[in-house]
């Protein structure tokens, strides 16, 4: 008897070891990437928030006031000068696959910037660097500076645009055209 | 029969050893020196906090500890963004003063592997500084010794709440020496890349509210590093 129920210790113990590593511990839930594929073999992939249901925060400014209302932000110097927004994110079957913060800056002493960093939980990360101007079309052009995990060996452009942008309502859509990163040659 | 019973008896005794032992695990250590520390780099400290009343915004699906706060903000309870907390915060600088904002992050990792006493999050902070300029902070963090020293002891408290003095860092990576990575935008950092480590500082926590004396602080190398 007590020889079976040793047996069953270990067997308990061989159980929920190979439990442990059989199961994952998390699983994030992916959406597919919809993505088209570019001349240069990089790949074009577009996001949008929806306006105004997909806007989470909005530090208050000249242009706009907080949300959500009881939002404290602080008012020091230079810190209410930022506008900082944060949205839930769509791909283009409009399912949310993330969240991304946009921050309007003025560096002391550079001009100003815009700023995103849009978080797909499943995928990674992106950080990009738009000009604060927008060409004659309003779209703001700029960079990816730095990306996470599968994001981590791309580089490439971001552009930012507002469709059917009225008051506080419409959409931003983001596209994110990205290539794997040239190697250099010695 | 009774073999049956005693066979099944210590598969469960077996379960419940190897929980623990997992749970008591003794070569899983709490680090808490940073590697950034021997360097010999010039660094800058950003602190911040993660309790609800003196952050900015406390973002997630409503179902962790931590209440979404301010009253009003939207929960993230779509499936796809369900694991993830975002954390919109004053940073302050080793005086006290407040020099900047962050955002904060962090989802729930697939490389979390609770055999290796891992708990894993990614986490990316963007930082502004409005006398300095911004900052992309990405990083792999283990929250395992935060969790079975101080999220646990809470947990299994009658009182619903922990209470003592915890120190530890969570940067894991992606850095060889466990350390993140820094990236700058604009302003000063501008084509800056460098490393940081993230500590975190414990005094108390509650089931019913999550951390309630609790600091963070971002350690970020000043010494720049060539970027690609």
């Amino acid at each position: 008897m007590i020889k079976t129920f040793s047996i069953g210790i270990l067997l308990g113990i061989a159980l929920a070891a190979g439990l442990m590593y059989v199961i994952p511990a998390v699983d994030q839930h992916r959406e597919a990437s919809m993505i088209s594929v570019l001349p240069n073999d990089g790949n074009a992939e577009t996001f949008h928030i929806n306006l105004p249901e997909d806007q989470i925060l909005q530090s208050p400014s000249n242009t706009g006031e907080a949300i959500p209302g009881g939002l404290r932000w602080p008012q020091e110097s230079g810190l209410a000068d930022a506008q900082t927004r944060l949205y839930k994110l769509r791909n283009r079957n409009d399912i949310v696959v993330g969240v991304a913060s946009r921050v309007t800056t003025a560096a002391s002493g550079n001009d100003n910037a815009v700023e995103w960093t849009l978080h797909l939980p499943a995928r990674g990360s992106i950080y990009a660097m738009l000009q604060p101007t927008g060409d004659a079309s309003g779209v703001h052009a700029g960079s990816m500076l730095a990306g996470t995990r599968e994001f981590a060996n791309l580089q490439g452009s971001v552009r930012e645009s507002f469709v059917d942008a009225m008051d506080e309502t419409g959409r931003i859509e983001l596209v994110a055209a990205l290539a794997g990163r040239l190697e250099e040659t010695p | 029969m009774k073999y049956l019973i005693a066979l099944l008896l210590g598969t469960l005794v077996g379960a419940v050893l190897f929980l623990m032992l997992l749970y008591h695990n003794p070569f899983a250590g709490n680090p808490t020196v940073s590697p950034l520390l021997i360097s010999g780099q010039q660094l800058m400290d950003l602190s911040y906090s993660p309790v609800p009343a003196e952050s900015i915004a406390v973002i997630n699906s409503g179902e962790v500890p931590a209440r979404p706060s301010p009253d009003g903000i939207d929960e993230l309870w779509e499936t796809s963004i369900k694991k993830t907390r975002v954390l919109v915060a004053p940073l302050a600088d080793v005086r006290g003063d407040l020099v900047g904002i962050g955002i904060k992050f962090s989802s729930d990792s697939e490389k979390t592997r609770l055999l290796n006493a891992e708990a894993m999050v990614d986490s990316v902070w963007h930082i502004w500084m409005p006398d300095r300029g911004s900052l992309f902070i990405d990083q792999t963090e283990n929250l395992w010794p935060y969790l079975r020293d101080v999220v646990m002891p809470a947990r299994l408290s009658s009182s619903d709440n922990w209470r003592g003095t915890w120190f530890g860092i969570t940067t894991a990576g992606p850095g060889a020496l466990r350390t993140a990575r820094v990236t700058g935008g604009s302003g000063q950092f501008a084509g800056f890349v460098s490393e940081a480590v993230e500590s975190v500082s414990a005094r108390a926590w509650m089931v019913d509210g999550g951390p309630a004396a609790v600091s963070g602080n971002l350690t970020i190398a000043l010494s720049p590093q060539t970027a690609d």
